[in-house]
């Protein structure tokens, strides 16, 4: 015995809420996951300041895909950061990886930029033609102070 | 010199006390649910419930979130403005609202609106003897009233906090790009780069937990209307649904805090 | 001497107290079957306690309660949920529910305790109605209905399960004189038509020992007097007299004032 106009708006509030959440997971929650079949690729840097999953990896400035995962390698204490691309898009295996970061104090991501090799990255390969992420700390101190004692390597903030 | 008896005694009665209504709480809860199997034609009364905080409590649930993103549009922009990133005001209201406000703000108003009914109403049953009614017709009271609240606020809840993050997202875009002149694409590209997976999925078990934790304890202070100190009628019913919502009030915050804490 | 088995509802030694307060101290009774037994007694002798212990609404702090023959114990939910299913309460505010319709009322014990189809939720509710003649309100709230017209929808859902005994607390509170001889009217009726075991508490002496086939007088929590109304009329026992023949006590109380012996205190 419950109404027909009940019935409608539990429907429609019902609805509306679904659509809600299908926004939320599909379109914001996957982020700028790229559609479609994809592969991953792994980088090693020696510094990855801060990048962290989810971050954007940039072909050209396009976004192509995101990190999917950064680890630490026991052996030579290096960042070894996981990248997934679309499978349309193939890099060369020259291609160079650098963590670069949007703005001031912008988000951390990596930008990818193609050789010229006839040969294709395989799905987990690696790249080792890195450019690690430019600690703005020092290079500030740098240019503030002319010198500075601090290693131009040494981690920006984690 | 005073004895410090009495006031460890007061203490122990007072945690005593506070064990028991915890421990009264969780059985009331769990009977509940355990009585949620035993209704019959429980699926009518689980869309009525349904109606009541979901249909009933859209429009302020679209109105709070709507505000709250032109706030955070409003706000968001003057600080990051300071540094020049105004690219990122996407991102702030994104991950403001799908991480804490939405979830919290949400929960507060279902609290408002849907929890202080659901205790007067459950309050007056138990004055004019509804709920006793109930027990001597053989209906399980826990399972006819309760059981349904309950089970609609699991899935109302995430319902709701999502279409609060969609419209202050939406709010936020009024007052960011179209007021004080970000980007539109801009400020949408912030926002989906902000949002992770993870945050979606906290933002709901927030909101499940909220409207779990919010509609029992309103429920609670309703259904036992008879058993509140120092007031009968209709005093009963004004003082359990004002404890009702200050209690789930809090316990929506002090709860946004201990999700936070291990989720992060 | 009845066999035990024509006692549709055996109490032995019933006690209650709030508290301190001790309302029911050793309350005794056997309602035959198929009969209106009226529970009478003034305010506050505890009738009320003595119907929602039976009822197991409250829980009775000593004492046995049988029915049709079976022990009944608070600890036993199984006799409980067969003596729930065959019995009905007609509360004195009547505990109709407000946000439902007439028939919703009437329905509500049917929908949540049996397994029937929904049309025939619906045709036993509307006959119920029916009955007690209202159909024509079937889509109207309780808060729409006049007093009288409340308490028959009362008794409609209490009846809609068929059950064997009926419980009236003060089923009369409340009523002017006509709507009071109106329900009593229709508990003797409906209780002819549909066979129950009514056990009734009220105040209203002459209009119970009318419809009744049994009454008990309840005073301090315990039965002063139980029999049968002819006997009841008979009684010369004091307290017995003091409660039935209380119309006379306040002709007897007013003549002084009539007679304008007390001097009217709202002159100076």
């Amino acid at each position: 015995m419950i109404s027909k106009r009940l019935e409608l708006l539990v429907g429609g509030f019902l609805l509306l809420g679904l659509a809600a959440v299908a926004y939320l997971t599909v379109k914001l929650g996957a982020g700028s996951l790229p559609a479609g079949d994809t592969y991953v690729i792994e980088a090693r840097f020696t510094n990855s300041g801060g990048l962290h999953p989810g971050s954007s990896v940039l072909v050209a400035g396009v976004p192509t895909g995101r990190v999917e995962a950064v680890r630490i390698d026991p052996a030579d204490y290096s960042a070894i950061a996981t990248l997934r691309l679309a499978s349309a898009l193939r890099l060369p295996t020259d291609s160079m990886a650098s963590i670069k970061t949007s703005g001031l104090i912008g988000d951390k991501y990596v930008s990818l930029s193609p050789g010229a090799d006839e040969n294709y990255l395989q799905p987990g390969a690696r790249i080792t033609m890195t450019e690690s992420a430019v600690d703005l700390e020092s290079l500030i101190g740098k240019m503030a102070f002319g010198s500075t004692d601090k290693e131009p390597e040494k981690p920006a903030a984690p | 010199m005073i004895s410090p008896l009495p006031l460890v005694a007061a203490l122990g009665r007072h945690a005593l006390g506070l064990t028991a209504a915890l421990g009264d709480y969780a059985l009331f809860t769990a009977e509940s649910f355990r009585s949620a199997l035993r209704t019959r034609r429980l699926g009518r009364r689980f869309l009525r419930s349904i109606y009541e905080q979901g249909a009933l409590c859209l429009p302020v649930i679209l109105i709070v979130g709507a505000f709250t993103g032109l706030v955070l549009g409003l706000q968001g922009y003057y600080v990051l403005n300071r540094f020049g990133s105004q690219g990122l005001l996407g991102a702030l209201v994104a991950l403001s609202l799908v991480r804490e406000m939405a979830p919290v703000l949400a929960a507060l108003m279902l609290v408002g609106q849907a929890g202080s009914a659901l205790a007067a109403e459950l309050g007056i049953q138990r004055n004019s003897e509804q709920i006793v009614a109930l027990e001597t017709m053989g209906v399980n009271s826990h399972g006819y009233l309760v059981a349904p609240r309950l089970l609609a606020a699991l899935v109302v809840f995430p319902l709701q906090t999502a279409l609060f993050v969609a419209v202050g997202l939406w709010g936020g875009s009024i007052s960011g790009s179209l007021l004080l002149g970000v980007e539109d694409g801009v400020y949408w590209s912030a926002v989906e780069r902000a949002i992770e997976f993870a945050d979606v999925r906290e933002c709901f078990w927030k909101a499940a937990t909220f409207g779990l934790l919010t509609m029992s304890v309103c429920a609670y202070y309703g259904f036992n209307a008879h058993r509140c100190h120092g007031a009968t009628g209709a005093r009963a019913v004004s003082t359990s649904t004002t404890r009702a919502v200050v209690l789930s009030s809090i316990v929506v915050l002090a709860a946004d805090y201990v999700i936070t804490s291990f989720l992060v | 001497m009845t066999p035990a088995s024509d006692f549709l509802l055996r109490v032995e030694d019933l006690h209650k107290c709030f508290g301190e307060q001790p309302v029911l101290t050793g309350v005794t009774l056997d309602v035959p079957r198929g009969s209106v037994f009226s529970v009478l007694g003034p305010s506050g002798a505890g009738k009320s306690v003595l119907l929602k212990c039976v009822a197991g609404v409250e829980v009775p702090d000593r004492g046995r309660i049988s029915f049709d023959g079976r022990p009944l114990a608070s600890e036993n939910p199984a006799a409980d949920a067969d003596f729930r299913r065959r019995c009905s309460f007609l509360f004195q505010s009547n505990a109709l529910f407000d946000s439902l319709t007439a028939l919703e009322n009437v329905a509500l014990p049917l929908e949540q305790t049996t397994d029937l189809p929904e049309r025939d939720i619906r045709a036993r509710s509307l006959e119920a109605l029916r009955q007690l003649e209202l159909d024509r309100f079937a889509d109207r709230h309780p808060g729409q209905l006049s007093g009288g017209m409340q308490k028959r929808l009362a008794l409609a859902r209490a009846i809609v399960t068929r059950p064997e005994l009926v419980f009236f607390d003060e089923p009369t509170a409340g009523l002017d004189p006509l709507r009071r001889n109106a329900v009593f009217a229709m508990i003797a009726r409906y209780q002819r038509q549909f066979g129950f075991t009514a056990l009734v508490v009220t105040h209203d002496v002459p209009e119970a020992l009318l419809v009744s086939d049994r009454v008990a007088l309840l005073e301090h929590g315990r039965i002063g007097f139980c029999g049968a109304p002819a006997e009841f009329s008979a009684s010369a026992d004091p307290r017995v007299a003091e409660f039935r023949d209380s119309p006379a006590a306040l002709e007897r109380a007013l003549t002084g004032i009539r007679a304008g012996e007390i001097p009217n205190r709202d002159e100076p």
